[in-house]
């Protein structure tokens, strides 16, 4: 794999619970590149998603991420450089949106303090000490991005890129995905919505295969 | 991030979530108190009997009510949440152990609210009952552990609040069997310290058991 290179997937297969979701993924990703990923729904887009971040094992097919061959143990040392943010947030309601970032922080080695700081760059620093579980959707997707500020991934991947957010928050995830490509990372935006996608390239997947859009 | 800090993160989480939900403290506690109220009535009010049953019927409610703390929803990390601990490079076997820890805690909370509604309901021999600080530990710590383990094998089959209970009743046997042995021998006036070192061993097979699966567990839940 060439060293700018940060994802490469070849020929990848999976199938789960007896259903193919895809079938020969090829995708090759470079440092600084932000792509978009178009598909109807069930076209395996939050899949695909999942095997990049190496929470899926393919069944077929090889691959690499950030260095890493998928379905090897060597994914475990690159999961902290890689942030999901999926459809559902990644929160425990139970604790305050401040609470849950400096979980994050801690966890990775991080001033806990920078929670309060990434809050505020998002517009959430009023909001710090409010339960997940009390805020709303638009709120939680906010403080998803903020953790993405707190961890700084050489890889991002953003599920339903734009869903629950008003026109600032839009602007926050091309400030965000501007961020980590900026730093010689990578970001992967899947979006129903490929007007609001600002990106250098998109992929379509179709029938478990990516295609150019 | 050291093992340990891992460990200190996972269980003060879990605690602090346990905390405002209190769903120990408020469901759990009040409902086996109700039970140990109840029995007295079932078998009779004699006095004797009843300090004689007393110590296994506790043990008995520990273990069953014990289950609801193990399976109480604050201690569940739902699909998203376990993706973002795997993804923070947490050490499985340290989310394993931070968990167990908080939930042995929890354990050990939920029995010694329990014992003095056994004492003053049974009034059991209290003879030698300071032993109990060392059996009311080793049994919540047993429980933790099973709750941890069997857990993480249920949430990878996606039948969490079903099977969980059916495995941990008859894994947590030989922790029922131990304490309830301790306690009568403790009325006896025997040494309790071969069914202290049944918990004990009980409780190393568990957390080994636990230490060593925590990676395959959390990998085949996706």
């Amino acid at each position: 794999m060439n060293a700018k290179t940060l994802v490469t997937l070849d020929d990848v297969g999976l199938s789960i619970g007896g259903s193919v979701i895809l079938t020969s993924a090829k995708l090759t990703v470079a440092a600084g590149e932000k792509v978009g990923l178009l598909g109807p729904n069930g076209s395996g887009k939050t899949t695909l998603l999942r095997v990049l971040a190496t929470l899926l094992r393919p069944t077929s097919g090889t691959g690499a991420v950030l260095g890493a061959e998928l379905g090897t143990d060597e994914i475990y040392a690159v999961r902290p450089d890689i942030v999901l943010v999926g459809h559902l947030p990644g929160l425990y309601p139970e604790l305050t949106l401040g609470e849950n970032l400096r979980f994050v922080a801690r966890l990775t080695g991080r001033d806990p303090r920078r929670a309060d700081e990434a809050l505020a760059a998002v517009g959430l620093a009023a909001a710090a000490d409010r339960r997940a579980r009390d805020s709303s959707k638009g709120m939680l997707r906010r403080t998803e991005l903020a953790r993405a500020l707190i961890q700084e991934p050489r890889l991002l991947l953003l599920d339903e890129a734009h869903a629950g957010l008003d026109a600032d928050a839009i602007g926050l995830v091309d400030a965000i995905t501007g961020r980590v490509v900026a730093a010689d990372g990578a970001a992967l935006l899947v979006s129903h919505e490929p007007d609001r996608l600002e990106v250098d390239r998109s992929l379509r997947l179709v029938d478990g295969s990516v295609e150019e859009a | 991030m050291p093992f340990w800090a891992q460990v200190r993160e996972i269980a003060r989480k879990d605690l602090v979530i346990e905390i405002r939900t209190a769903e120990v403290l408020l469901m759990t506690v009040p409902f086996a108190a109700a039970a140990l109220v109840l029995i007295p009535f079932a078998i009779g009010t004699d006095a004797p009997l009843l300090a004689e049953l007393g110590p296994g019927l506790f043990w008995i409610v520990v273990l069953l009510f014990g289950v609801l703390v193990i399976l109480r929803k604050s201690a569940v990390d739902e699909g998203p949440q376990q993706d973002l601990v795997r993804l923070l490079g947490i050490d499985p076997a340290a989310r394993f152990t931070g968990s167990t820890v908080a939930t042995s805690l929890l354990v050990l909370l939920f029995e010694v609210a329990l014992l003095p509604i056994l004492i003053a309901l049974y009034n059991p021999d209290l003879g030698g009952w300071w032993w109990m600080a060392a059996v009311l530990p080793l049994v919540a710590a047993g429980l933790g552990l099973l709750g941890s383990l069997t857990g993480g094998v249920t949430a990878s089959l996606g039948t969490r609040t079903s099977l969980t209970p059916l495995l941990i009743v008859p894994l947590a046997l030989p922790l029922l069997v131990g304490a309830t042995q301790a306690v009568e021998s403790l009325q006896l006036g025997r040494s309790i310290l071969p069914w202290l070192v049944l918990l004990a061993a009980v409780d190393l097979a568990l957390a080994v058991s636990g230490v060593l699966a925590a990676r395959p567990l959390e990998e085949v839940t996706t």
